[in-house]
């Protein structure tokens, strides 16, 4: 299984029953492959649409029915849209219950930089300041370091995206919690040992005595 | 209301002029009036809208062509002329957090001074902006936003100008439209008086200026 794999398969995992959930770009898109069977979760897109469904299948496209980054969509039945106002009114005002996002950093209190690199690339925030403060959960999906250096660092030297602390990150090596803003690891993917984790983890690493595996 | 032709419509925005433009990544953006816009060379204009989209798609036109000498948007990432034209300082960029912009833009439209918000306290959004603690919460005053011209797409309008929108080509149109002194609007179809159901109107007509008509 790849990085991303793991990652959307875990995050998936978090998922439950009639939730209004938020998916990013990148990773995050790829938690709606792995809905656990026998549950209905409503996809938010916050250009106006709950009930977003996979890509129509191909000739299938309608020009006014797209995702937040502007690729055809399908809407499930029961879906609704509305304008950017009520998009984001569901956002801040607490009624997405869950939102995953992809991370440039997170810090060992929770923090999140997940929206610029001064200089180098500053496309612009979206929604992620929207969604990273007015979730009621927020779940990263990050791979756990980059060019050889980890991503979960003890402060981001990244601007930050809310100081309001994450709520779970997910990597291709572990489950990492903020319990009393203190990174905890819940969880080790298949085959990776807690050494590794914490070879690869910049961040000071709460290690409680029993670390269980992933179930994928 | 009155109707007016494409050109006639877009010949009634000044150089200089800022205006609000509907659209998300160019789903709901006026294309015919972008193309006017760019046809006449109307120079230095400011344009509040979610994003620039793409190079040769909806306000990514405007871009590409110079008319535009600031922006007020949310994201410009899919669109690397927007970023290089603010690195380059040939356009001014201001990035305001989604939610931020389209609630600055509902609170100039429904006659609100600003807005109270939790988003960007803590960050750099939050540089030279005032806090304010209301029960225990912090949040940044942030600023109602108006334009001198608002420019909407609509799925449908009637011969009034009752705007009615679809799918997710609605986004930023509808609160927009309430947030300008002129409003021009851009529809797919024009349907006659009734045929949009009261219910269904999301747009009341009084609110619109001029409906471009079909071409």
């Amino acid at each position: 299984m790849d990085a991303q794999t793991i990652i959307a398969k875990r995050i998936a995992l978090e998922l439950r029953d009639s939730m209004l959930v938020n998916l990013g770009i990148g990773i995050p898109t790829q938690v709606a492959n792995y809905v656990p069977a026998g549950i209905r979760v409503f996809f938010q897109s916050e250009n106006g649409l709950i009930g977003t469904g996979a890509p129509p299948a191909e000739g299938m496209q309608h020009r006014l029915l797209t995702d937040a980054g502007g690729r055809p969509v399908t809407a499930l039945p029961g879906a609704s849209t509305f304008d950017s106002a009520t998009s984001f009114g569901l956002i801040r005002g607490g009624h997405v219950d869950m939102t995953v996002l992809g991370g440039l950093q997170v810090d060992q209190s929770g923090l999140l930089a997940n929206w610029m690199i001064p200089g180098k690339m500053v496309p612009g925030m979206g929604g992620a300041m929207d969604l990273a403060s007015g979730a009621r959960r927020v779940v990263i999906a990050m791979q756990h370091s980059a060019k050889g250096k980890s991503k979960v660092v003890k402060a981001c030297s990244l601007p930050l995206t809310s100081v309001r602390p994450i709520d779970l990150l997910v990597t291709e090596m572990a489950v990492i919690a903020f319990p009393g803003g203190r990174a905890t690891l819940l969880e080790t993917a298949p085959g990776v040992s807690v050494e590794q984790v914490l070879a690869a983890t910049e961040a000071e690493l709460e290690v409680p005595q029993h670390v269980p595996p992933m179930s994928l | 209301m009155r109707t007016l032709s494409l050109a006639d419509a877009v010949a009634l925005i000044p150089d200089g002029a800022s205006l609000m433009i509907g659209g998300f990544m160019g789903v709901g953006t006026p294309e015919r009036v972008i193309d006017e816009l760019v046809r006449q060379g109307k120079r230095g204009l400011t344009v509040i809208a979610n994003d620039t989209a793409l190079p040769g798609v909806g306000i990514g036109k405007l871009i590409t062509a110079d008319l535009v000498s600031k922006v007020i948007a949310s994201h410009i990432g899919l669109n690397p002329e927007t970023q290089k034209k603010m690195i380059a300082g040939q356009m001014q960029v201001e990035l305001v957090p989604q939610g931020t912009l389209i609630e600055r833009i509902r609170a100039g439209g429904f006659g609100l001074g600003g807005i109270l918000t939790a988003t960007g306290v803590g960050t750099l959004v939050a540089e030279g902006k005032q806090k304010v603690a209301v029960a225990g919460n912090d949040y940044l005053v942030e600023p109602a936003l108006r334009a001198d011209f608002a420019l909407v797409n609509a799925f449908l309008a009637d011969y009034l100008g009752n705007l009615s929108y679809a799918l997710t080509a609605r986004n930023f149109n509808p609160v927009m439209a309430m947030a300008a002194d002129t409003v021009i609007a851009e529809a797919d179809n024009i349907v006659p008086v009734g045929l949009i159901s009261p219910d269904h109107v999301v747009t009341p007509a009084p609110i619109v200026d001029y409906l471009i008509a079909q071409g």
